[in-house]
């Protein structure tokens, strides 16, 4: 077992520092996402920091590129303190970002692009002087791209060197790249990382931010790792460190108390998912996924966000065309509608409550009967206002619902996260329920509609029911599942006992395995 | 037939000029993501003051330049609940629209009937008189040539020039706009304003270039159909030349055909330029590039999202 590493490795010998972090901190409510963090980086370094969804990164990110102030902690940028009071600020101070989301008019070439750009730079230069910077900037960083297409026809890895031109046009040094490579083919990435390394060989200071191992060991000088808003593993050289560091520094190695004991009456298989894929334009959500889970268990699938969680469960839900099989008790469900599918017992509490689960408008009585229209248990030609008021009552009754008053007249938008989760839920975990698929159902929750969450989940396995719980959240996926699986990027794999521990889960999310 | 023809190409540019005029204010608007459905009115009341101005004594340039002015008067409220506090464009619109309907027609009544002398055919093209066909064509008013190469301007100012480019992207993608340091509201008052001015202009070339005599009701729809000729033109200036020409083609095509006697009732004839609109329109809609021209925030209230 190696120990934690937490030597802080001297940048690259004799060169200058390019930006130094000391203890930066911020809050967000209750929530301390960031906890003195420390960060050096040099002038010609790749810097690559890792952490999971939620580790603080992107507030990190955020607080150098101007769009947070930190409450706590000091930035200083080649020697020099500096504040960052916004985004032109930081761009005046030479710090460049390239976010996931690009930031280009889409219907705009990207000479016009650019051109849009240098109207922030401080003293606007003439058209002719931006032609002649572009020239210079494209011909020293020898970043190709056609730049007189509309972006929205260039494929998302040409938009991206776009976005770094436009980040050098504007006189970055330093250049902060937002996982990059989780929009790019492997071959893409391969060119952006040799792009990254060319840059740094000209003095550009890079904080490369990745989940993949292979791009840290690949190009990165140095690496750092966020955990929870600690820097658990501080600038430490790519050469010293191994996969096994990295990993256990991601996701940590503390003991889980398993709320169930794994392997509890397995009943028959419930959901046999085979082949399945998901292509939408050019680009593949899912590819030949497969995935069983039997009757009274909770099958986990951990993973980091994006990696095709949201369009494998609204492929077995009947939302999003798909090709491969998906059975529910040994049935085909290939070409039923997502109603026939819900009549059979299918489930779904999707991860972004108020758009896709809830009306937020409508009153919390109409969101809990609209599931209930078609059984006629409100009426068989007419909906009858009383019967979905008492319907509405019995739920509020049973799950709790705070903030239900006025018989449910409320609209659902006006109930706190927990709350509208709870409505939720009493629409989803019905006695027909057969397959539950939850998709991060704890997500924004405090601690105790959490545990209110998982319960009622549990209580659901207990009645017979099967519940596929993708989640974000390593605890919850630990704490809860019989099973566990793991997607990255599109594929579902497991250990072949289907009881992957933290470190293996680890490695599957990190798509080495 | 020939002689038809000449008389109908000789008119078509009068025809043409008001719903030109009226697009390209759109269009202004519109690249800066404001649907203005005032159009109709503040063209009813740039008719009403243009008139009034004329009867009052001021030459037609001058009486235009007030119709346009009067555009821009009435849409100040339009501008500010849109603009500066981002209330919905539709309504907003539509009570410009009707606000300055009202106005007109109330503050127009002194005005009515009473025919005045308006823009006089420029003298420049009058040894071409002669020619077969096209001759007829070129005696038109400075208004006929202004609005060409307005339209001429506009088209190389948004392509070209650098305020042309914040403004595009001011509607396309405020929120990159916004990130590389352009006022979105300046440039949309900025928009809205001289696409108001234009608008009036529009309205008030129609009593003072055209009928020289202002009744209410006289727009009669141009102002929608504008509306259309935007879509038509897919936001392009250029495009707009060609559209205003088709229909206001149309509608001069009608008191040619009640000369010739064609047996068609009255009615169904003033409904051409509408029937085209609604034909034109559905067209559109099956062609992709033409719904990729749109400008992509149109319609929608920017605010800037700081969490």
């Amino acid at each position: 077992m190696t120990k934690p590493v937490q030597t802080v490795a001297p940048a690259l010998p004799g060169a200058p520092s390019a930006l130094r972090i000391f203890g930066a901190s911020k809050r967000f409510g209750d929530h301390l996402v960031l906890d003195g963090v420390d960060f050096d980086l040099a002038a010609g370094e790749v810097h690559a920091l890792l952490g999971e969804n939620g580790a603080g990164k992107s507030t990190l990110m955020n607080i150098l590129s101007g769009i947070y102030t930190a409450d706590a902690g000091r930035i200083e940028i080649e020697g020099a303190a500096v504040s960052i009071a916004g985004p032109s600020a930081a761009v005046a101070l030479g710090i460049g970002m390239v976010h996931q989301h690009f930031k280009l008019v889409q219907p705009f070439t990207g000479r016009e692009n650019l051109h849009l750009a240098a109207a922030g730079l401080p003293l606007v230069p003439r058209r002719a002087v931006v032609e002649e910077q572009i020239a210079a900037v494209v011909k020293r960083s020898a970043l190709d791209v056609n730049l007189d297409v509309p972006v929205a026809r260039l494929s998302v890895a040409e938009q991206q060197r776009i976005e770094i031109l436009k980040a050098l046009l504007l006189g970055a040094r330093i250049l902060v790249l937002d996982e990059p490579t989780a929009v790019l083919t492997d071959a893409e990435a391969d060119r952006l990382l040799a792009l990254v390394r060319d840059l740094a060989a000209q003095g550009h200071a890079i904080i490369f931010i990745t989940h993949k191992l292979r791009e840290v060991l690949a190009a990165g000088d140095r690496v750092s790792v966020l955990r929870r808003g600690r820097m658990v593993l501080a600038s430490h050289a790519v050469e010293d460190v191994t996969r096994d560091d990295l990993s256990r520094a991601m996701i940590g190695d503390q003991e889980t108390t398993q709320r169930r004991r794994s392997g509890s009456t397995p009943g028959p298989v419930l959901l046999e998912v085979t082949g399945l894929g998901v292509r939408d334009g050019g680009a593949a959500y899912v590819s030949d996924a497969g995935l069983s889970l039997r009757a009274g268990e909770i099958h986990g699938l951990a993973g980091v966000g994006g990696n095709g969680q949201r369009e494998l469960a609204e492929a077995i839900l009947g939302l999003r065309a798909a090709t491969g099989q998906v059975a529910l008790e040994g049935r085909d469900l290939t070409g039923l509608s997502v109603a026939a599918r819900r009549r059979l017992g299918l489930r779904y509490v999707p991860a972004d409550r108020s758009a896709d689960a809830l009306a937020p408008n409508v009153s919390l009585a109409e969101n809990l009967a609209a599931t209930l229209v078609r059984t006629g248990a409100l009426g068989r030609r007419m909906v009858w206002p009383s019967r979905v008021r008492q319907h509405a009552a019995a739920m509020v009754q049973s799950y709790g619902i705070a903030g239900a008053t006025g018989g449910g007249r409320r609209p659902v938008r006006l109930l706190s996260g927990g709350n509208a989760q709870k409505v939720v839920l009493a629409r989803e975990l019905d006695r027909d329920a057969r397959l539950i698929i939850a998709h991060s159902p704890t997500r924004g929750l405090d601690v105790a509609a959490c545990a209110y969450v998982h319960e009622r989940l549990l209580e659901a396995v207990a009645r017979g029911a099967g519940v596929l719980l993708i989640s974000e959240d390593l605890e919850e996926v630990l704490a809860l599942s019989d099973r566990i699986s793991v997607i990255s990027r599109g594929r579902i794999a497991t250990t072949p006992d289907g009881r992957p521990d933290r470190a293996q889960i680890g490695e599957l999310m990190l798509g080495h395995a | 037939m020939m002689l038809a023809v000449t008389a109908w190409l000789g008119a078509m540019p009068g025809f043409m000029t008001p719903l030109l005029l009226a697009a390209l204010g759109l269009l202004l608007c519109e690249r800066a993501g404001i649907l203005n459905l005032g159009v109709e009115g503040v063209m009813a009341l740039g008719a009403m003051v243009g008139a009034a101005a004329s009867l009052g004594g001021f030459g037609p340039g001058q009486a235009m330049g007030l119709g346009a002015l009067a555009g821009l008067a009435v849409s100040v409220p339009f501008m500010v609940a849109v603009i500066v506090f981002r209330a919905p464009q539709i309504p907003a619109g539509l009570a410009l629209a009707a606000i300055a309907l009202g106005a007109s027609a109330a503050l127009g009544r002194g005005a009515a009937h009473m025919p005045f002398a308006g823009l006089a055919v420029l003298g420049w093209f009058d040894e071409l008189e002669g020619v077969p066909v096209i001759g007829r064509m070129m005696q038109q008013d400075g208004m006929v040539w202004l609005a060409l190469i307005l339209a001429a301007a506009l088209g190389l100012w948004l392509a070209r020039s650098r305020g042309g480019l914040r403004l595009r992207a001011v509607g396309e993608d405020p929120a990159t706009a916004d990130a590389s340091g352009v006022d979105i509201q300046l440039y949309q008052l900025g928009a809205v304003a001289a696409g108001s001015l234009l608008i009036g202009l529009a309205g008030a070339y129609l009593s003072v270039g055209g009928s020289n005599i202002w009744t209410e009701g006289m727009v009669a729809g141009r102002g929608w159909i504008a509306l259309a000729l935007v879509v038509f033109a897919q936001w392009s200036p250029l495009r707009a030349i060609f559209g205003a020409a088709l229909f206001g083609g149309a509608e001069a095509l009608i008191p040619r055909l009640q000369a010739m006697g064609v047996e068609v009732p009255v009615y169904l004839l003033s409904m051409l330029p509408y029937a085209l609109t609604i034909a034109v329109l559905v067209l559109m809609a099956f062609s992709k590039r033409a719904r990729q021209a749109e400008p992509g925030f149109l319609g929608r209230a920017y605010i800037r999202q700081d969490r």
